[in-house]
């Protein structure tokens, strides 16, 4: 790789201190982390903005991410007043009365002129009987393959298999750039940029939920360092039911499933909706098998060609998913389909550290949702509209600031940082975590107990991580993996001890009920010590819909 | 799991190696041009099945179970006719290009 002709010099590699040589260094006005939905969205528009734009992917831009692997519905609402106003009250309840309905305004029109966008190029909307495009999913392989092609034909240079590892800031704590290595090629790289897009997905801990093993909060712990705090972290907990030997995490078509016991009675008021925690409670001490018999065999044709990955399993393990009972597991998907994440301080989806944007996963998305999403819509819909607003954010941003030289610091600290501990064994560690944030009777069900338990061995794993010698360049992608999903459970854990009452998908044993005193939204953040703050959760219109004083 | 690739059906065109969220596979280098890459970290498969969908020659079987290897052989995987069926499903190989528009998602959706 080289220089892009014309840019600006590039920092030198001492001036960096990574003390080895850099195998590649690029100069850029927007460099996006992470290939997903946001990210290619937040490219797309940063380059139509005129910005030089590079865009770096730890997989591949197009196949990586939870997107690519498995296709999601939209939150895409027709322009019609009654329509929107029942799509936004339709989750006010679940979210527990946290979202904004400003944001949902913003991204509704947003996702619609996206989704339309798509159509536009190409994508291959179905048609009903009546001869309509149908808009309100996507296939995973289909989208994304469009998103990448989109992204070259707007210019922008794509880094496949090169994560990044920590972020680079100027004198005066702005966000410059980013450094990380290049896994198939060797060697590491670095690009200075103007501003950047943290599009690295949500954290779902390497459980194997389906397109996930790639999310292991990084882009939350680079920001963090930078110095960006986080939002909505107590709303972390979704676990997504999958076959008990298989990967895939989508759950919508286990709406027609009965789920019974090993001797075959159902089980009471396990449900996909609406009782999915009576599922894991009973898996905690016994399997259980589900069965799709709810579904009219009329809609078996329907349910396969809506989701041909869902049958994946079922056809290559030679089980009839309608007529034959098989195991099931609930797989945590942490912040994928939870709602916490980078807290945004205006609708740039600025984070608070000038020249960081965050989208899609990697921003909390309590302003659409509050304090739940599970199955459905409104991740997709976040994840277009706030990836298009920051790859504009940070387009205007890098036009503002000017060619300026700057004096660049890496701000990677565990596993980067030369420490005077062993180095992090990031397998042992990765389990070390696991084994706090996998558990129903930790992370699902919660407790003042198993909450501070499980941080005093967290907090414990992270000063010996933030003291580990730096890893070998082949090990500092896991390392530095490991160091990030320590951190997101951190933060976690912490907001979910400060959250003293149930509401969205924070549920405490010892505080069942919702506390009307704590319509508040948390802010989260530290890394040696974590802080956690209350903020006023926005204004709500009052019933009748007449006030409208909340979008700030 | 990824399971294996088929050295009679691969061309060795290293779509695989590209597309790989997990970079699971390698490309064999040197002299051996068309040879079908190794799956050299397996552990790391996340069982996503996009190797799948992308390999144009169907050359590859991803076994559904997520945590162990199964082991199955290239045989049992062509008898029962699962080489490329989920690109099939998708719509992306020729003869099926219709399955990439027949979502009926819509349809499930309309009872909420
Ligand atoms: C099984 C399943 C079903 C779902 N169904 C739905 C649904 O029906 N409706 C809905 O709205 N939502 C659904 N979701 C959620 C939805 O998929 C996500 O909200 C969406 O993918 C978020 O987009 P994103 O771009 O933020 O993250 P992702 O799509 O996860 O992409 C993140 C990208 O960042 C890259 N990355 C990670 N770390 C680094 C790094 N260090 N450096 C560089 N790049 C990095 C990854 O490789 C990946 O390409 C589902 C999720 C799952 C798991
Ligand atoms: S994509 Fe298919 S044909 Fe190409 S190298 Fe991989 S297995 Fe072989
Ligand atoms: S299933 Fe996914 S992770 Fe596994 S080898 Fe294929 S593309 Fe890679």
């Amino acid at each position: 790789m080289a220089n892009a002709p014309g840019a600006p010099a590039t920092p030198s590699v001492s001036s960096l201190a990574f003390g080895a040589h850099l195998e590649a260094h690029l100069d850029a006005d927007v460099l996006v982390l992470g290939g997903g939905p946001a990210g290619t969205w937040a490219a797309i528009a940063a380059a139509t903005a005129g910005a030089r734009t590079i865009l770096a992917d730890k997989g591949f831009c197009g196949t990586s991410g939870a997107t690519a692997a498995s296709g999601t519905t939209l939150w895409y609402v027709d322009p019609d007043p009654a329509k929107r106003a029942a799509a936004k009250a339709a989750r006010e309840g679940l979210g527990g009365h946290l979202a904004d309905h400003g944001w949902m305004d913003r991204v509704l029109d947003r996702t619609h002129a996206a989704v339309g966008q798509l159509a536009d190029w190409g994508y291959p909307f179905p048609r009903d009987a009546d001869g309509r495009d149908r808009r309100v999913s996507v296939q995973g392989p289909e989208y994304m393959r469009l998103m990448r092609r989109r992204v070259k034909q707007a210019g922008v240079t794509i880094l496949d298999h090169c994560p990044a590892l920590e972020l680079l800031v100027d004198d005066g704590g702005a966000v410059a750039g980013a450094a990380g290595v290049r896994r198939q090629k060797g060697g590491r790289w670095a690009v200075r940029a103007k501003a950047v897009v943290i599009a690295t997905g949500g954290c779902a801990f390497l459980s194997k939920a389906l397109g996930c093993n790639v999310l292991t909060g990084d882009g939350l712990l680079m920001a963090a360092e930078a110095g960006a705090d986080l939002s909505g972290m107590e709303f972390s907990n979704a676990y997504a039911i999958a076959p008990a030997f298989g990967s895939v995490t989508k759950t919508l078509l286990y709406q027609w499933a009965s789920f019974t016991r090993a001797d075959g009675a159902v089980i009471p008021g396990a449900a996909s909706k609406g009782g999915r925690s009576v599922i894991a409670r009973v898996l905690a001490t016994e399997p259980v098998y589900a069965r799709l018999d709810r579904a009219e065999p009329e809609l078996w044709a329907a349910m396969r060609q809506a989701q041909p990955n869902f049958f994946l399993p079922f056809d290559r393990a030679g089980i009839d998913p309608f007529t034959q009972r098989f195991p099931v597991t609930l797989r945590l998907e942490g912040t994928v389909r939870g709602t916490g994440g980078l807290r945004l301080v205006d609708e740039t989806c600025a984070t608070a550290v000038p020249g960081l944007f965050a989208a899609g996963d990697a921003a909390s998305r309590e302003p659409i949702c509050g304090g739940f999403t599970g199955g459905g819509s409104h991740n997709a819909a976040w994840a277009m509209s706030s990836g298009h607003w920051a790859g504009q954010g940070a387009a205007d941003h890098a036009r503002a600031l000017g060619n300026g030289a700057r004096n660049l610091r890496r701000a990677g600290g565990a596993g980067l940082r030369e420490g005077k501990g062993a180095s992090i064994d990031a397998a042992a560690l990765t389990r070390a975590v696991q084994a706090e944030v996998f558990p129903y009777h930790i992370n699902y069900f919660r407790t003042e107990e198993g909450l501070t338990g499980a941080l005093a061995r967290l907090d414990r794993l992270w000063s010996n991580a933030a003291g580990a010698a730096p890893s070998p360049a082949d090990g500092s992608l896991r390392a530095r993996e490991a160091a990030a999903m320590l951190a997101t459970a951190r933060w976690m854990y912490r907001s979910a001890l400060a959250r003293t009452e149930s509401r969205g998908m924070h549920r405490r044993l010892d505080h069942a009920a919702l506390d009307p005193a704590q319509r508040h939204l948390l802010t989260v953040g530290g890394l040696d010590e974590v802080h956690v703050s209350a903020r006023p959760a926005p204004l709500h219109p009052d019933p009748s819909g007449a006030t409208r004083e909340l979008a700030a | 799991m990824i399971e294996l690739i088929s050295p009679t059906r691969c061309t060795g065109c290293n779509i695989c190696v590209s597309i790989c969220p997990m970079d699971v596979f390698q490309a064999v280098g040197g002299q051996a041009k068309g040879a079908a890459p190794t799956i050299a970290r397996q552990a790391d498969c996340q069982t996503c099945f996009l190797c799948e969908a992308h390999c144009p020659d169907d050359a590859l079987y991803v076994a559904p179970d997520a945590e162990t290897v199964t082991g199955i052989a290239e045989d049992a995987v062509a008898a029962a006719g699962l080489f490329g069926s989920y690109r099939r499903a998708i719509g992306w190989s020729t003869g099926h290009r219709d399955n990439r528009s027949a979502d009926q998602t819509f349809r499930l959706l309309a009872p909420h």
